[in-house]
């Protein structure tokens, strides 16, 4: 009701202005391009949303007068708590009463499958950024995803890990499908390569100790662990791993980018040290395009902050929402939008050359093997490898029937 | 098969002493205010928040943080006792597990408000940092420390409860409050200490268990169910239930985990279905009406 | 007063209940209202109506039986589930759904009742949290037929009736979850003024001497507790279907906590404290929580903490109050009145 109201008095504004000759160019209704960002803001997984929203809102604010022409782009925000039945009705709404032209956002896989026969429904596209089961971009032909899929981190990390030394490998994970994701996509990629899984094992998301698994770990053989746990359990876990002695051991602890979130980190203490992981984007990446993010993000956000994987992708999908309206003028249809979308590329992303593959609208992109060092008196992801170029490992392996 | 054991006496040990420390504030309240106060959990990440702000963003010294956040969070606690939960006392339990509710949302914004919302942990002091080795094992010094500390801080708890006047007092108003009052026992002055010291403990439990129990805005929801399987197996307005149910959730969690990993998440359900049919009141619990 | 009088006022008392008031239709007026002239607000719409369905089904088991449990969503999740694999295996009727998810969740509330109304107090708190989180794990275990985390998918609803095929603006949506809502509504409300209703308030407010009386205490609140738990159930499979989608957290500590409140914000044991107390939060949250979620939790921290320490009885409990003094004063002054007139005609 309140939205109506103030769309009311907006028009009874601009009628005024109207007769008073004060021009009104820059909003002329048909110039004006509203995208809906939907991410979980509240509740348990606020910080995943936070991350992206920072990434998104630091887009547009440095860009809102980048278009030609009185073009703008303009970002309703709404918070989703994490919900799926919530994003549905929010992105129903987001249409309905917004008008918004694209969708955007969304925190968790469950959010992405509850929109999917939304948004083909309504013929919007939806610009997903983080939700990263692999079949998601499967769900509509509306969808595009600028994020990551756990397989194309894990599965990396497995091919690369079997050919630099780690033979033996014990696997947790944390026990709901993105954790199920991580260990297949884990497996698939190390056994391919002739790396031997030692054993498993699945922690509840419950999970607060992760201690007692380290015994099994210990008496496995193992030369290193996979980890992936959901987050808030990552500095309980890797302090367990140092604390049952694995580390001095000589055990490796490897995992997907999502294990060593970059302003996570730097809130942990010396145990995350020696983690080794398989991301999509480092803080410290020092292409030109990520040293302009990274102080462009401090000076937005405080000197202590600092962006991660998550802020990276609403970025770049902002980044594509803008390409698309400058490239269009703000004319095109959804089924146009979809086309420019998935053909997108950005060759000076912050994360460096993306691109969306065509075939599955899912990003292309190089996987960064990163390992957790102290620099200046603060863990930090240091590169050690990239691999380029790689696309969703999932849907090559499960090619789409027709 | 020795060394399983250990390992599982061990890390069930060190869980429960967290475990322990937040929920035997908790028990002690419940048993003597008869308040269902769901949000205790609140305190418990009130003191984990203020040491790490002190220890990690001021550089002051572990300990000291500890003392400062509990004592802070205990005098938060006074000022909530008086204000909040004093009007409730003889209310209903719904009306208390409101309250709770109102208190958990309100905390959880403030943390996020305060701390945005990653996870964070206390840092640990060097010295408790790494492995000690006694011989034909090495354990995690930390854990040693808070096993150790769990020790003392249930011998002195239970110490005062058992054979000081004020323990008497507490023990006498915790089974019968009306003849407690009779005999000229200051129950109001005796709730809100007792709800002060609880609290203070809490905090002390969630700035060392950070390390294990992450400090997230969710805090207060997100381990509820752990504080309160603690305190109703353990039962009411004991020092000693809470801690042998703690040790036992601690070391049924640990045992499950490395022999029956793929039973995980139900072991914690099913115990509390078997104990509280059994025995409603908890293992330890003095029968209440 | 003469004892047939307070009889017949007893009598007109208690047959009062059964009469429907003008004010009882309002709440059908505002949606009627809303489907007409705020379209574009539907899908909220229908997620409040939901709301209101599951709120109204706690208010049996808490608000009249007195039964305190914090584990409500299970017997929600249970509904949901139970309608969404029946829609994705091929039997996408929307009414047989559910009717199965009734009966899902009633087995489900005869099952835990039977074991967990023996306790009461903190361990029935406990063992109706554990039951939602049971079923959430499992559910989260068995990921092959429930989708896991990442939800049940893949739904085909029917139309209604076969006819009434479920439209992107929600028109469909809002007119069935106004429908089903009304027809439990009907129930509920012919539920709480019978024999049985008034016997379970009785067991509210002394189970002992409703004992003594030879009521069986047990046998009702079960009864109670089942019924809600198929209403609730009914209110999981309506979300199940007008979202095609089902996740886990139909299943969390979240949404039963969430109900808790909506009920009790808008008054427990009234019947209507549903209807108040699902639209008001819903409402309120959509507006508010859009500028910055973080605020809105804490003010609705400080009003359930308000709401408890000056308005016990929730809004309808603040309204009834007012009510009752403002016609305390005037029932007063009659009777002062008519005290006047007898004295002076005694003397």
């Amino acid at each position: 009701m309140i939205e109506i109201s103030r769309r009311n008095i907006l028009t009874a504004l601009s009628t005024v202005a109207l007769l008073a000759g004060v021009p009104s160019s820059s909003y002329a209704a048909d110039k004006v391009i509203k995208v809906g960002i939907s991410l979980a803001m509240s509740g348990p997984v606020a910080a995943l949303g936070d991350s992206i929203w920072r990434g998104v809102s630091l887009y547009q604010k440095l860009h809102q007068d980048s278009l030609p022409n009185g073009l703008k782009v303009d970002v309703i925000q709404r918070d989703d708590a994490g919900n799926s039945d919530n994003i549905k009705r929010i992105a129903q709404e987001l249409v309905v009463r917004d008008g918004v032209r694209i969708l955007g956002g969304v925190a968790l896989s469950p959010q992405g499958f509850a929109l999917a026969p939304l948004v083909t429904q309504a013929k919007i596209p939806l610009v997903i950024m983080n939700a990263s089961t692999a079949s998601i971009t499967r769900g509509s032909p509306y969808i595009v995803r600028t994020s990551t899929t756990l397989w194309q981190t894990s599965y990396t990390l497995g091919k690369w890990a079997a050919k630099n030394g780690h033979k033996k490998v014990y696997t947790l994970v944390a026990d709901y499908a993105a954790g199920h994701d991580a260990e297949a996509a884990f497996m698939k990629g190390f056994t391919d390569e002739g790396g031997k899984i030692v054993g498993s094992v699945r922690a509840p998301v419950t999970t607060t100790d992760y201690l007692p698994y380290m015994q099994n770990i210990k008496n496995s053989g193992a030369d290193t662990v996979f980890m992936f746990v959901n987050a808030g359990r990552i500095n309980a876990a890797t302090t367990a791993f140092v604390g049952a002695g694995l580390k001095d051991a000589g055990l490796g602890l490897i995992g997907p980018g999502d294990v060593a979130i970059d302003d996570d980190i730097i809130n942990m203490g010396n145990n995350v040290v020696g983690l080794v992981t398989a991301g999509v984007y480092f803080a410290k990446n020092p292409v030109k395009a990520n040293v302009e993010f990274v102080s462009a993000y401090k000076k937005e956000y405080g000197p202590d902050a600092l962006p991660n994987f998550l802020s990276a992708a609403g970025w770049d999908g902002m980044a594509a929402i803008y390409d698309l309206v400058r490239s269009t003028g703000g004319n095109f249809t959804s089924d146009q939008a979809m086309q420019f979308l998935s053909h997108w590329k950005n060759p000076d992303s912050p994360r460096g050359p993306i691109a969306i593959d065509p075939e599955t609208r899912d990003i292309v992109q190089t996987v960064y093997i990163n390992r957790v060092e102290m620099v200046d008196g603060k863990p930090a992801n240091v590169n050690i490898g990239k691999i380029e170029n790689v696309k969703d490992p999932w849907k090559e392996l499960n090619p789409q029937k027709h | 098969m020795t060394d399983t054991v250990i390992s599982i006496l061990f890390s069930g040990a060190a869980f429960a002493t967290v475990l322990y420390l937040i929920s035997v504030g908790l028990s002690i309240t419940m048993g003597l205010l008869g308040i269902a106060n769901l949000a205790h959990g609140a305190f418990a990440m009130a003191g984990g928040y203020i040491a790490f702000a002190l220890v990690n963003r001021l550089g002051v010294n572990f300990f000291a943080a500890l003392l400062v956040a509990a004592v802070a969070v205990a005098a938060i606690s006074v000022v909530l006792e008086r204000l909040i939960y004093r009007p409730v006392y003889d209310a209903g339990e719904l009306e208390q597990v409101l309250l709770s509710m109102g208190l958990i949302f309100a905390s959880i914004a403030i943390a996020h408000f305060a701390f945005g919302p990653l996870p964070l942990a206390v840092n640990v002091p060097a010295s408790l940092q790494g492995q000690v080795d006694i011989g034909w094992r090495s354990f995690p010094a930390y854990r040693l420390f808070l096993i150790a500390f769990g020790l003392c801080v249930f011998v002195t708890l239970w110490f005062a409860i058992e054979r000081t006047a004020l323990g008497a007092r507490i023990r006498a108003a915790v089974d019968n409050r009306a003849m407690a009052e009779g005999v000229g026992i200051n129950t109001r002055v005796l709730f809100t200490v007792v709800f002060a010291l609880g609290s203070a403990l809490a905090a002390v439990g969630g700035a060392l268990g950070s390390e294990v129990v992450a400090l997230t805005p969710f805090y207060p929801l997100e381990y509820l169910v752990y504080f309160l399987i603690v305190v109703s197996i353990g039962g009411l307005g004991s020092v000693s239930g809470p801690a042998l149910a703690a040790l036992l959730l601690g070391f049924g969690d640990s045992a499950c985990k490395i022999l029956i990993p793929e039973f995980g998440a139900f072991f914690i359900y099913v115990a509390i279905f078997l104990v509280l049919l059994v025995r409603p009141n908890g293992l330890f619990g003095r029968a209440q009406s | 007063m003469s004892l047939q009088d307070a009889r017949n006022a007893a009598v007109e008392k208690l047959l009062s209940r059964r009469r429907l008031s003008p004010l009882e239709l309002l709440p059908w007026v505002i949606a009627l209202g809303v489907y007409f002239f705020l379209p574009q607000y539907l899908t909220l719409g229908s997620q409040i109506l939901i709301m209101v369905l599951f709120a109204l089904s706690l208010d049996i088991t808490l608000g009249y039986a007195g039964v305190i449990i914090l584990g409500h969503a299970a017997f929600y999740g249970m509904g949901a589930y139970t309608a969404g694999l029946l829609a994705v295996h091929g039997w996408g009727d929307p009414l047989i759904g559910l009717v199965a998810a009734a009966i899902a969740a009633a087995i489900l509330g005869l099952v835990s009742g039977i074991v967990i109304l023996r306790t009461t107090g903190l361990a029935l708190l406990m063992l109706g949290m554990a039951v939602a989180l049971i079923l959430y794990e499992a559910a989260n275990r068995l990921h092959d037929i429930t989708g896991g985390f990442d939800g049940l998918r893949g739904m085909t609803i029917q139309p209604i009736f076969g006819y009434f095929d479920f439209d992107f603006f929600g028109k469909t949506a809002f007119l069935y979850c106004l429908a089903v809502l009304f027809l439990a509504w009907l129930f509920v409300r012919q539920v709480v003024i019978s024999p049985f209703g008034r016997s379970l308030v009785g067991i509210q407010e002394n189970a002992d001497r409703m004992a003594a009386i030879g009521t069986p205490v047990a046998r009702r609140k079960l009864i109670a507790f089942v019924l809600s738990a198929a209403i609730a159930g009914i209110a999981g499979a309506l979300s199940a279907q007008i979202n095609q989608f089902v996740s886990l957290s139909v299943f969390s500590f979240e949404l039963s906590g969430t109900v808790l409140v909506m009920l009790v914000l808008g008054g427990a044991g009234r019947l209507y404290g549903a209807f108040v107390g699902a639209p008001l939060y819903m409402i309120a949250q959509d507006q508010f929580a859009k500028g910055d979620p973080v605020y809105w939790l804490f003010w609705l921290g400080i009003l359930l903490i308000a709401v408890v320490l000056f308005a016990r009885g929730g809004i309808l409990g603040v309204v009834d109050a007012v009510r009752e003094t403002i016609g305390r004063r005037l029932t007063g002054r009659v009777a002062v009145a008519a005290a006047d007139t007898k004295s002076s005609a005694g003397s």
